[in-house]
């Protein structure tokens, strides 16, 4: 049935706020801050047949915008082993080769049905604090397979026919180093789909089922012709962009990162045929999270795409097989971060070569994990492990945003008070990082410098960062943000890492200290279209020193008004 | 006799209430700008042309806000902690949009302001490096010689010890040449140095600003014989007096607003309503608030911009961009869409003829009949432009979606008083509530329009519209009682909390809060401290809120014990999780007090109408649906007490309309409220 377009508009807002109240319903109740606090998590509504993204929360992590219709594709493959989905079920699982991301992610995945027919999925993802494996919190820098990972969960049923299976949760809670945590959250994930359960109920009386299918329909539609028209808009032609991971914290070798971005009248085609192949560490991904990447960068293009599947239709993503971007179970995908990152950057940075004026340059592209572990006076164990920030790309319209959160998360940073009130360290800096922004018209926002001092009588300390050997790109014309940077104080002086910016085991003694100098962001635009008045008043902020501004910039600024 | 004065952006409004008869009396002037005295006089002359017959003149602003929105605040500098000047800067490592990557933040003070000083203190308080007094001064004459007018001093842990800091601010009070010195531990002694930092700066920064303003007040109320108490409304809902708001200008934040919630959760109370939503329908935007059990729901901090962090207790409100100047408009794929853009109140809807072309949901409500176009509430005409505003929504919705005029400025509506609606139950969820179980009260001049729409759309059973629904806010002025609020960060085990310590903090927040109320005129009906810890069990960030009974006799604090913290806090945790963490420890992390002096509350019955008559002023044809209907039009305050009118139908005053929807039956109640209900 064809749908008219005021019930349309009043039906795409319903149907987003309830995605939006299932995100609230988990911040809400969730157990653990990195749910509650950085909103590590989504919901959504899924296509009955196809598992595509109909509708999804606002609130979540952006990159499950992308990911989530590959667990509920998952869920819907195992279904169709035993001749399809049946009411009263609610599937879980975090295996990272099926539904992308990594396996912190749990997924829950049900199906809605709506007289005995299948209408639509309702799934929630949540970063839970522990599931196993060989380190907690599930970041290990030195897996060679994921089993080193964390516990893997295939998709099984935690409700079967209205039953919960606690021979499932029981398994569950022994696999997990936080059980009470991961309770609560599986709770709050639970409330949350059961909340989108009653919110659709009310939606399909209120309106008939016909009408919403009709409208959910519609709105992928929508979407489509919204996508295809802006990618009309752009000229035809093919653009490439290349660039490398450091290594995989196994080996020294450099890896790349090739993008071809083809456009041809409403269709956009992203090649990433030449990218590296599967590698033993942790910095593969799996085919759902490179799509699910692919997306990110878009939106980020296009800020504007409604968040379902209609925008992916006129977008074609080529990932080579065997490539590090389509990694087969069981290589390790903790990593997976960092290697998305650099899969934005190389968009970016391709994109920003046909229209110049809609994307920025590349940002800080490295979530730089920083752990240090050691056991206090009365034997107890202490872990800070935390993310941290760098510089944004200038843009079209203005500089680059100083220390900002990765493009694909919107977690922020923990304060230092916090951090040193849970831990024995003191921050000595924590500051923003003079010359560290992409040259140009409008430079890149800063990194910082975090400078970290042990205040117990040992410690060890890993980093599992990128883009030491390689920096953040400017783009038309713009020059590069400064590479990531990290030391450490042994008692012969401060040491580099052997693999730039990863590293496991680095002693420490009471009052030594590690360093991490965070990248800026890529300028936009050539530097000699940067007003020297604005090039003096960087030099008078301390932003650049005066030697760094000559170099980038010329003499002028000295004889700015 | 009192005044209550809200200075809004559009519209001064003022509440004169005469204690000895129980007579009240409303007010509406222009805002004046760039100066918000003239309004701020004329509306007080305009109901009290004698100052010296008042007792109390009781100010909602927004002086402070807009002066952080349009950088308006005094040149300021900060001293800081060796290696930390940043902090302000790098704010939690954020970014102002989650898509798109645009955007970058300038401090308000830029960083060759911010000066480093050698000094450090540890988390648990001690003193690593004391701090270097030649340094501070140093600093503090050379942000002089900077031309800087106020100056925050902000120094990492100074929650835990501020004996550093306070050694700082002595030095540097003894140098500077005015008051404006903000200190962290003094302003904000808790954990989290971005927030503190953030609201020690953006104090300082409105320091200057806010002590001109109300000094400025203050000389004109005295000139013109006034000899009362003049005090302003905070964030938190509470009043405070003039010397605590030009120490604490940042607690004015959210002045205006969170008096009109004050005052919709004592109309909504004594109307035998406990959990209220409120809606406040402005130009832009929808400002929802909600008030379960009577109580405002209070939020630890705000944003007023990005970056631009206050951490002060305010009272909850969530602000959508759906107003009456929200712009309607069609996307490339045929979607009608309301705002983000807006209008506003200049130039306005395109109804007021002042240049605005696009339809907005104003000029949605004037076609179909609802707005009155002989009697305008905005712009500069003696009728509304009905026609222009019909010519917009054809061109701009009916048009593009073959629509004709009554049909697009349905969907207009349609689509609007959904988001609205969105938002209602969207604040429910956040807190754990079913909507359904709420009165929907609107205020602001537009919110009484869409009542019925917000009740079929939510399942809300009845709206109450109070009786003078735009002059809300002016209202609460006059209302709310007198409240400080205080922090200190503890975060200790409860197994190590040294319980003596955290009463004499508990009695130190009293007696502060106790000399303030003992220094101001007004008489309380009755004082109260109450308490609350933050916890949390080790590792978790998040804290629930833990209500502590602790009586306060005669001015000093019961004893508390950590059996009865404990068991407060696993009863609140429960209450919040559903269940218990086994073995967990547990932790209190802040302690916060307020200390609260109850004036006197008036009585909301004097404002019902005496007599008065049921019938219709005049008749005149209203779209509902997709037909025109017959509409009786009543002026509402002339509906007496007891007066049921079924819909449809329309009660107009001068700066409110209430629509009675088909369907709906409004009746007066004993306070002179509208409640609106299915028939």
């Amino acid at each position: 049935m064809s749908i008219d377009g005021v019930t349309l508009a009043v039906l795409a807002g319903r149907m987003e706020q309830i995605a939006d109240e299932m995100d609230a319903t988990l911040f809400r109740a969730a157990f653990n801050p990195i749910i509650a606090e950085a909103h590590d998590a989504s919901h959504g509504l899924y296509h009955a047949e196809t598992g595509d993204t109909l509708v999804q929360g606002k609130s979540g992590l952006p990159i499950f915008v992308g990911v989530m219709s590959f667990a509920v594709k998952a869920v819907i493959d195992r279904c169709a082993e035993e001749g399809g989905p049946r009411e009263g079920d609610t599937w879980i699982f975090n295996d990272a080769h099926l539904g992308g991301t990594h396996l912190s992610d749990m997924r829950l995945v049900r199906p809605y049905f709506r007289d005995g027919k299948l209408f639509c999925w309702l799934a929630s993802v949540g970063h839970w604090h522990d599931v196993g494996g060989a380190v907690p919190g599930n970041y290990n820098p030195q897996a060679t397979e994921a089993f080193q990972e964390a516990f893997i969960l295939p998709p099984v049923r935690l409700i079967r026919g209205g039953e919960m299976q606690r021979d499932v949760v029981d398994i569950l809670m022994r696999n997990t180093r936080l059980p009470a945590s991961a309770q609560g959250d599986l709770n709050g994930q639970l409330g949350a789909l059961d909340l989108g359960e009653t919110r659709m109920d009310e939606v399909l009386d209120e309106y008939g089922a016909a009408t919403v299918g009709a409208a959910l329909d519609a709105l992928s539609n929508r979407a489509e012709t919204l996508m295809r028209a802006e990618i009309a808009a752009l000229p035809d032609g093919r653009w490439e962009a290349e660039d490398f991971l450091d290594n995989d914290g196994i080996s020294a070798d450099p890896l790349p990162i090739r993008v071809a971005l083809e456009i041809a009248g409403d269709r956009m085609t992203l090649d990433f045929a030449g990218t590296a192949p599967v590698t033993a560490g942790p910095v593969n991904i799996a085919l759902p999270t490179a799509v699910a990447t692919a997306y990110v960068a878009i939106k980020h293009v296009f800020p504007d795409m409604p968040a379902n599947a209609g925008v992916m239709r006129p977008v074609d993503v080529r990932v080579p097989e065997g490539s590090l971007l389509a990694a087969e179970f069981p290589a390790p995908v903790g990593g997976y971060t960092e290697t998305i990152l650099r899969m934005i950057d190389v968009i970016f940075s391709a994109a920003a070569q046909a229209v110049p004026d809609r994307v920025v340059a590349n940002a800080y592209g490295t979530i730089n994990a920083l752990s240090i572990a050691g056991r206090r006076a009365n034997g107890t164990r202490w872990v800070m492990f935390s993310f941290y920030g760098g510089g944004h790309g200038g843009t079209p319209e203005g500089d680059g945003l100083n220390h900002g959160n990765a493009p694909i998360s919107t977690a922020t940073i923990p304060p230092l008070e916090i951090l040193e009130a849970a831990y024995p360290v003191m921050f000595r800096q924590w500051a923003l990082r003079p010359n560290s922004a992409g040259a140009g018209r409008h430079r890149g926002g800063l990194g910082a410098i975090y400078e970290i001092e042990l205040l117990e009588e040992r410690a060890e300390a890993f980093l599992f960062g990128e883009r030491g050997a390689f920096a953040p790109k400017g783009v038309a014309g713009g020059g590069d943000g400064a590479m990531n940077h990290f030391d450490y104080e042994t008692a012969d002086g401060r040491a580099t890492p052997p693999l730039v910016s990863k590293m496991t085991g680095i002693k420490l003694t009471r009052g030594q200290t590690v360093r991490l100098e965070t990248p800026g962001g890529g300028g936009y635009g050539p530097a000699s279209e940067r007003p020297p008045e604005q090039v003096a008043r960087d030099v008078a902020l301390g932003y650049l020193t005066e030697a760094a501004a000559d170099a980038a910039y010329g003499p002028a600024w000295r004889t700015a008004p | 006799m009192m005044i209550g004065i809200d200075v809004g952006g559009t519209f001064t409004d003022v509440f004169l209430l005469d204690e000895a008869t129980g007579r009240a009396e409303v007010a509406k002037v222009p805002t004046t700008r760039p100066d918000q005295s003239g309004g701020f006089l004329a509306g007080i002359g305009q109901l009290a042309p004698d100052l010296s017959s008042l007792s109390v003149v009781v100010h909602g602003t927004t002086a402070g806000t807009n002066a952080l929105l349009e950088r308006k605040g005094a040149k300021t500098g900060v001293i800081a902690t060796e290696g930390l000047r940043d902090v302000l800067e790098m704010r939690r490592r954020d970014r102002p949009r989650t898509w798109g990557l645009r955007g970058d933040f300038q401090p308000v003070v830029p960083r060759d302001l911010r000066l480093e000083v050698p000094e450090r203190t540890l988390a648990d308080g001690t003193v690593r490096t004391p701090v270097d007094l030649d340094a501070v001064r140093a600093a503090a004459r050379a942000l002089l010689d900077q031309g800087c007018a106020a100056v925050a001093i902000l120094f990492a842990n100074a929650y835990a010890n501020p004996e550093n800091e306070a050694r700082a601010a002595e030095a540097v009070r003894a140098l500077w040449p005015n008051p404006h010195v903000s200190v962290s531990s003094e302003i904000l002694p808790e954990i989290r140095e971005f927030e503190r930092f953030s609201t020690a700066s953006l104090n300082a920064y409105l320091q200057p600003e806010v002590s001109g303003y109300l000094d400025r007040l203050k000389a004109a109320l005295t000139g013109g014989g006034f000899g009362g108490e003049f005090l302003i409304v905070q964030s938190n809902g509470g009043v405070m007096d003039t010397a605590t708001a030009c120490r604490l200008p940042v607690r004015t934040a959210l002045s205006g607003p969170a008096a009109g919630v004050i005052a919709a959760a004592h109309i909504a109370t004594t109307a035998g309503f406990e959990n209220v939503i409120t809606g406040d329908m402005g130009g832009t935007s929808f400002d929802v608030a909600l008030i379960a059990g009577g109580q405002p729901g209070l939020s630890p901090q705000t944003s007023i911009d990005f970056g631009m962090v206050v951490r002060t207790p305010m009272i909850e409100i969530t602000t959508i961009g759906a107003g009456g100047g929200s712009i309607a408009w069609v996307d490339k794929s045929g979607l009608l869409n309301i705002g983000p853009e807006s209008a506003g109140s200049t130039p306005g809807p395109v109804a007021y003829g002042q240049g605005n072309d696009r339809p907005s949901v104003t000029d949605a409500n004037v076609v179909l009949g609802r707005i009155d176009p002989d009697a305008p509430i905005g712009g500069a005409l003696d009728r509304l432009d009905v026609e222009g505003a019909a010519r917009a929504i054809d061109i701009h919705v009916g048009e593009p979606l073959g629509l004709d005029t009554m049909q697009a400025a349905e969907a207009i509506l349609r689509v609007a008083n959904s988001r609205m609606a969105g938002a209602l139950r969207l604040v429910s969820i956040e807190r754990g509530f079913d909507p359904k179980r709420f009165a929907f009260m609107p205020f602001g001049g537009g919110g009484a329009l869409h009542v019925g729409a917000m009740l079929a759309e939510t399942g809300i059973a009845r709206a109450i519209v109070p009786r003078y629904p735009g002059v809300t806010s002016a209202m609460g002025c006059v209302i709310a009682d007198m409240r400080q609020d205080f922090v200190q960060t503890i975060n200790a085990a409860t197994a190590a909390l040294d319980v003596d310590a955290l009463r004499a903090t508990m009695q130190a927040h009293v007696d502060d809060g106790m000399a303030l109320l003992d220094a101001a005129r007004s008489r309380f009906e009755a004082r109260e401290a109450i308490f609350e810890l933050d916890m949390a069990y080790l590792g978790q960030t998040h804290t629930v809120a833990v209500p502590l009974a602790v009586a306060v006799e005669n001015g000093r604090v019961a004893p508390v014990t950590v059996p009865e913290i404990e068991a407060a806090f696993d009863a609140a945790y429960r209450a919040t999780y559903g269940r218990l963490l086994d073995g967990g420890t547990r932790r209190v992390m802040n302690l916060r007090s307020a200390v609260t002096g109850r004036r006197p509350k008036f009585d909301l019955a004097t404002l019902a109408p005496e007599g008065g008559t049921t019938a219709p002023k005049a008749h005149r044809q209203v779209h509902f649906g997709d037909s025109w209907h017959e509409t009786a039009i009543y002026d509402r305050l002339t509906l007496p007490v007891g007066a049921e009118i079924p819909g449809p139908a329309i009660l107009v005053q001068p700066d409110t309309t209430v629509l009675v929807d088909p369907g709906l039956v409004a009746r007066v109640d004993h306070f002179g409220n509208t409640i609106v209900e299915p028939a």
